[in-house]
């Protein structure tokens, strides 16, 4: 799949979770993504770049602009080397936390998104990537 | 310490939410508004988050908590100016937001705050 553009973003602290939702935000319009795709897409990146500093022990994140076929969309992937999830189908359930959050973050940003993936290893980390293409 | 300002209006506590808050910055207006609201003697809060492009599962959190707490320190809470993106998300994503009360505007949400009526807003439960 041709990448158009790429970002890559830190995420160790709560103030970078702010920046990879601006930058989502400013990557969405330039692709033209209309109001309620961004910020879909921006509240997806939100949540899941909270989960990789929050529970992941901090990582990146990489925004892509990326083109298949005559479509264009937002492509983001959070990755960290923290403990990684025992159990994914348990995580993937709304209202599960293992912390003091509603539970929201996984189920809800694969809502959100026209592709979700998720790739996680106890003791190695986690990898979520999302996808949302202009309609 | 950066901080969100909070104004008072004669018994009601305005909020204007202007930036893209980091969750710390949103635990401390959650524990400024507790505290305002005792030594205030604060009968309401309204809170204006026109300026937000984004509620996440954590902003929903905290704007639920200070709408609980304000109700056990008997004092209302009204959110106003939610963009229809904003809404739109929030149902996908999962979050209902119970027991908050919502308004098209600030007037609109200071007329609910001065009518006093202590309703939640899922006011439609009540009846069913
Ligand atoms: N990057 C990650 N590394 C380790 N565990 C994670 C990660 N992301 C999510 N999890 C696990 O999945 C659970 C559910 O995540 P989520 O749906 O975002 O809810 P919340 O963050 O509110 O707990 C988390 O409580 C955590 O146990
Ligand atoms: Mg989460």
């Amino acid at each position: 799949m041709p990448v158009v553009k790429t970002v890559e973003l830190p995420l160790t602290r709560q103030e970078d979770v702010v920046a990879v939702r601006q930058r989502t935000r400013s990557l969405g319009v330039e692709i033209g993504l209309t109001i309620v795709d961004q910020t879909k897409i921006v509240t997806a990146a939100s949540e899941l770049a909270r989960n990789t500093v929050i529970h992941g022990g901090g990582g990146k994140a990489t925004i892509e602009i990326v083109k298949e076929a005559s479509k264009q969309g937002l492509r983001l992937t959070f990755e960290d080397c923290g403990p990684g999830i025992p159990d994914l189908e348990r995580a993937m359930q709304d209202g599960y936390t293992s912390g003091a959050g509603l539970g929201l973050g996984l189920g809800g940003s694969k809502r959100l998104c026209n592709d979700f993936a998720i790739e996680s290893k106890v003791g190695k980390g986690t990898r979520v990537t999302i996808a949302r293409w202009k309609a | 310490m950066e901080r969100i300002p909070i104004l008072k209006m004669g018994s009601f506590l305005l909020v204007t939410i202007q930036v893209d808050m980091h969750d710390q910055l949103a635990m401390t207006l959650q524990d400024d508004l507790t505290a305002r609201i005792v030594s205030d003697r604060a009968s309401g809060v309204l809170i204006d988050i026109s300026s937000l492009d984004v509620v996440d599962s954590f902003i929903g959190r905290m704007l639920g908590n200070i709408a609980a707490m304000a109700r056990v320190l008997d004092a209302e809470t009204v959110v106003v100016g939610m963009q229809p993106s904003v809404a739109i998300t929030l149902v996908e994503l999962g979050l209902s937001l119970p027991g908050i009360r919502t308004a098209l505007n600030v007037d609109r949400g200071m007329e609910l705050l001065r009518a006093g009526n202590n309703g939640d807003s899922n006011a439609g439960r009540e009846n069913g």
